[in-house]
């Protein structure tokens, strides 16, 4: 969708009037001035964008956004932009929501606008806690998680939300982190260039509720043995030096991680995001354990499928232009259909 | 062997049968061939939820009655004047409806032991004297349907699938009905397969000649053309007059229609009609749930369609939360519920009127919306019509009110102009509003209270909604008590002010005591009910409401003109209790929820009471 003329707008042209409402501190703030900064990059018109949102911290982003937005209700988020999205595909339709907007309420609409593969782009805002409603454990919590709704320990096992996605068929899957804007911004990028559903997940850090979430992450000091940083067509490896691999095991279903050094370097897996069978990104999707060792970042999969919208619109399309008629003229012709009978 | 040919000025017929028996498209057929002759025609469908209950089992009895007569009618007829019974479960299941006298003619071939046995005869009712006082003809129905194809090459199953025709055949002889539309469907229905076209042909000409031949149907009937209005007309169900309503409001607003819909009983004809349309720019998809489909339809709106969401009962429960947020959106949306008898999944091909309150206050917070019910099944065109009028207009969430009875019955329908409907064009907003170049999403036209329809891709106006309360004018976020008040009292205002036409009374001795009111589709019953009232020399008015939020502004006055004022309806009161608070009326309630439409009759007996005691 991009323009011939470039549009000089500038990272001030997205901020909105309205005063910034979240906790001092909170990682959507860097999300947001992330967001702004890359949507120049786009060149696409502001009045063509819009944001639309769920229920949450997370989802009062559009508020802050020039652009269009509709802060709607909770979970709702990807079928209200489905509507949108199918009907307008002149624009540019961003969905914004959380781990519990998106995995729990919202947690159908979520696959079935995978599944369809509608031209959406959805940043979910994973910080593993209910954040509004003051801090209950969310989908993504880890067990035993102890919060105000659960003072024993939650129950309930988390989804691996780049499972999900994979396994709602999503044509797009990456992950990211609120605090490293570049590589914040190289993933809305390949999202923004995906044609259809690009499912992004955003750890964001709640420092009221759950503070530290994936300070593993982010510590200079630790973060290289924890995150791999996928790069199409480089084989994976990762820590400090290089010191880690990952390999496909012969006979294993999965991947693991090996020292690079016993490695024989034709072992090594070489990343390709373009792989039609989805088990090597949710193999992929699976290697971090809940110390968030092995933890992969940036583009998962992206491969090409036809979107719903553009089927549905060529179905239109393909009706409409058959017409030699005016939409009048149709009418009473589709009104008289049947068997008809007249009275003088 | 010439027969005797009688005038009747109106006849009412029962097809019942199997599920797997045709009697819904048997129906269907007698029906266009009777429109074709232009009588004045009702009918009703009735059928079981189960797609194929177990075969000759008495919850697998599907029906479909038609009523047709020489003059103008209002209902499909309370009870039937001939009962074709595909098998004794037919017989059994229908028999209670049967006046004494009617005519029955029943398949022969299905009366075995078994099937007997599987409804609870003992013995063969062809065979006791339990049908005295009934015309029975017992006929041969599938043995002479398959003797009649013997010479065609096709199975002895397909053979025995066309006994529907020959039944056909027989009926359309009885009524000397035109059959060429028959012959039409059938070459149309069966284009893939020339040999069943021949053979449901050649059982149809069976069944004709059997009347023609066999004496024990010694009168043929004929009943002469209704004086009808001049104009062409067609035979619709609700179900289609709602749908092609819709996409009359595309075409009349120039705006693309967008429908969101998830599968549900009696509502899925919508969804299936409105898919064919797509050469007038009308989008449907099936969502994966009911709040998902009436979520894209408000996308879509925002996005400036025509959003629209078709549903029953349990439906619009579950899209409670997403009309609320286009009631503080501010957009247009159309909801049409086609209710059915619950509560939970009740009974869901029966009808019934008990979403009323739902449709008026079944939402969190102050949340009103405008509500519009058709009273018959042609009149659902023009109440779409008006839904998406009210919808685009003022800006706000319309539900319509439809129900099984419409949805499924069919009438005749005089074809309107299309130049003749209303114009729905709307106007997007395209420039700023405020000072300095500011756009305001709240600001209001003085007259509608709408505020301006501003849809993404038109520069300048960006702004976010959303479902947190809104400041008057600038629609930022606010959590001013003073601002709330206002808000709330206005979005009451938006509704109440909304001009609808005046309830129109029906009084043609004008000395009347006592008045019916009635809203949506049982406006036949009570019509039919006053007729008979009047011809026996009795004054009633009957009044009917198409519009229940916002109700007609001279109501009140209506009211209040009679001594008594009688609200029959498919529930247990629901607007009676709505009037009664509104209009301090004393207002009498008739209600009953059997999952069927109230008989004429039993309405002039509830009525006769009341007039006796005014």
């Amino acid at each position: 969708m991009s323009e011939p003329v470039a549009l000089k707008l500038t990272a001030k042209d997205f901020k909105s009037d309205q005063e910034v409402r979240w906790c001092p501190g909170c990682g959507d703030y860097a999300i947001l001035a992330a967001v702004q900064q890359f949507m120049p990059e786009l060149n696409i018109p502001r009045e063509r964008i819009v944001f639309v949102s769920g229920i949450g911290c997370s989802s009062r982003f559009p508020y802050y956004m020039n652009t269009y937005g509709m802060h709607s209700i909770h979970g709702r988020a990807p079928a209200i932009a489905s509507g949108l999205s199918v009907s307008r595909p002149d624009l540019s339709v961003w969905v914004v929501t959380g781990d519990g907007d998106a995995l729990s309420i919202g947690g159908n609409h979520l696959i079935h606008a995978l599944r369809r593969n509608v031209n959406l782009k959805i940043l979910l805002f994973n910080n593993r806690i209910y954040g509004l409603t003051k801090g209950q454990y969310s989908p993504t919590s880890e067990v035993g998680k102890i919060t105000k709704s659960t003072p024993a320990g939650s129950a309930d096992a988390p989804f691996n939300p780049i499972s999900l996605a994979l396994g709602a068929e999503a044509s797009f899957v990456g992950r990211t982190i609120d605090s490293d804007r570049k590589h914040l911004q190289s993933v809305l990028r390949a999202a923004a260039e995906h044609e259809g559903s690009a499912f992004v997940e955003i750890y964001q850090n709640c420092n009221i509720f759950n503070d530290g979430a994936f300070e593993q992450l982010k510590d200079p000091g630790v973060r290289d043995d924890h995150l791999i940083r996928l790069e199409h067509g480089q084989p994976i490896t990762f820590g400090k030096d290089g010191e880690y691999c990952v390999v496909h095991p012969p006979g294993g279903f999965g991947l693991e991680v090996r020292p690079t050094a016993e490695t024989p370097a034709e072992q090594i897996v070489v990343h390709d995001a373009g792989v039609t069978d989805p088990a090597y990104a949710f193999a992929l999707s699976r290697l971090p354990g809940l110390d968030l060792r092995n933890t992969p970042i940036g583009v998962f999969r992206s491969v090409r499928r036809p979107t719903y919208d553009s089927v549905v619109q060529q179905q239109v399309a393909d009706a409409t232009a058959a017409q030699t008629e005016t939409p009048e003229q149709q009418l009473a012709g589709l009104l008289a259909s049947g068997d008809t009978w007249t009275i003088v | 062997m010439s027969k005797q040919i009688r005038q009747l000025d109106r006849v009412v017929i029962r097809f019942a049968g199997d599920s797997g028996d045709g009697m819904q498209l048997t129906g269907d057929r007698f029906t266009s061939e009777t429109a074709q002759l232009g009588n004045d025609i009702s009918t009703l469908p009735n059928f079981p939820a189960e797609i194929r209950a177990p075969a000759g089992t008495l919850p697998g009895v599907s029906s479909f009655q038609v009523h047709f007569a020489d003059y103008d009618i209002l209902t499909p007829g309370d009870s039937p004047n001939v009962l074709v019974a595909m098998n004794p479960a037919a017989l059994k299941a229908n028999l209670v409806d049967l006046p004494r006298g009617a005519d029955i003619i029943v398949n022969t071939d299905e009366f075995t032991k078994r099937n007997l046995a599987k409804v609870g005869y003992a013995t063969s009712p062809l065979d006791d004297d339990s049908l005295d006082g009934y015309a029975v003809h017992p006929v041969a129905l599938t043995s002479m349907t398959v003797g009649a194809l013997a010479e065609h090459a096709i199975s002895k199953k397909d053979a025995e699938r066309a006994k529907n025709m020959f039944a056909l055949g027989l009926l359309s002889w009885m009524y000397s009905r035109p059959y060429e539309s028959t012959i039409r469907f059938l070459e149309r229905k069966f284009a893939k397969r020339p040999e069943l076209v021949a053979a449901n042909i050649a059982a149809f000409r069976a069944g004709w000649n059997f009347g023609e031949t066999t004496e024990d149907f010694a009168v043929r009937y004929e009943v002469k053309p209704a004086k009808m209005q001049p104009g062409t007309y067609r035979n619709i169900t609700g179900n289609a007059a709602l749908s092609l309503g819709l996409v009359a409001a595309g075409v009349r607003s120039g705006l693309p229609v967008f429908l969101g819909a998830y599968p549900i009983t009696p509502a899925s004809d919508i969804l299936h009609e409105l898919s064919k349309h797509k050469r007038f720019g009308v989008t449907t998809m099936q969502a994966e749930d009911e709040i998902a489909a009436v979520g894209a339809a408000l996308g879509a709106s925002y996005g400036g369609a025509l959003g629209i969401t078709t549903t029953s009962g349990p439906g619009v429960a579950l899209k409670g939360e997403t009309i609320s947020l286009a009631v503080a959106l501010e957009l247009p949306l159309v909801i049409v519920d086609v209710q059915r008898a619950g509560p939970s999944t009740g009974m869901p091909t029966k009808t019934e009127q008990a979403d009323l309150n739902m449709a008026l206050f079944g939402r969190h917070g102050e949340a009103p919306v405008a509500v519009v019910a058709p009273k018959s099944p042609a009149d659902c065109f023009h109440a779409a019509l008006e839904a998406a009028r009210i919808a685009l207009t003022y800006r706000t969430p319309v539900i319509l009110l439809s129900d099984n009875y419409v949805a499924n019955g069919s009438e005749p329908w005089l074809l309107p102009d299309v130049d003749s409907l209303p114009d729905l064009r709307v106007e997007f907003a395209t420039e700023p509003n405020g000072d300095n170049g500011a756009f305001l999403p709240y600001l209001r036209d003085p007259v509608t209270l709408a505020r301006p329809w501003a849809i993404p891709g038109t520069p300048g106006l960006e702004h976010r909604i959303g479902g947190l309360e809104k400041a008057d004018k600038t629609g930022d976020i606010s959590y001013d008590p003073a601002n709330h008040d206002f808000m709330v009292r206005t979005r009451a205002a938006r509704i109440e002010t909304i001009p609808v036409p005046d309830v129109e009374v029906e009084d043609p001795d004008g000395d009347a005591r006592v008045l019916v009111l009635g809203w949506g589709s049982t406006y036949g019953p009570i019509g039919a009910a006053c007729r008979a009232l009047r011809q026996r020399g009795l004054s009633i008015a009957q009044a009917h409401l198409r519009h229940l939020a916002p109700m007609p502004a001279n109501l009140g006055q209506v009211l209040r003109s009679y001594d008594r004022v009688v609200i029959p309806e498919m529930n247990l009161g629901q607007l009676a209790h709505v009037i009664r608070a509104t209009y301090l009326v004393d207002a009498i309630g008739y209600n009953q929820v059997r999952g069927l439409p109230f008989t004429a009759a039993e309405l002039e007996t509830t009525l006769e009471e009341v007039l006796k005691n005014v």
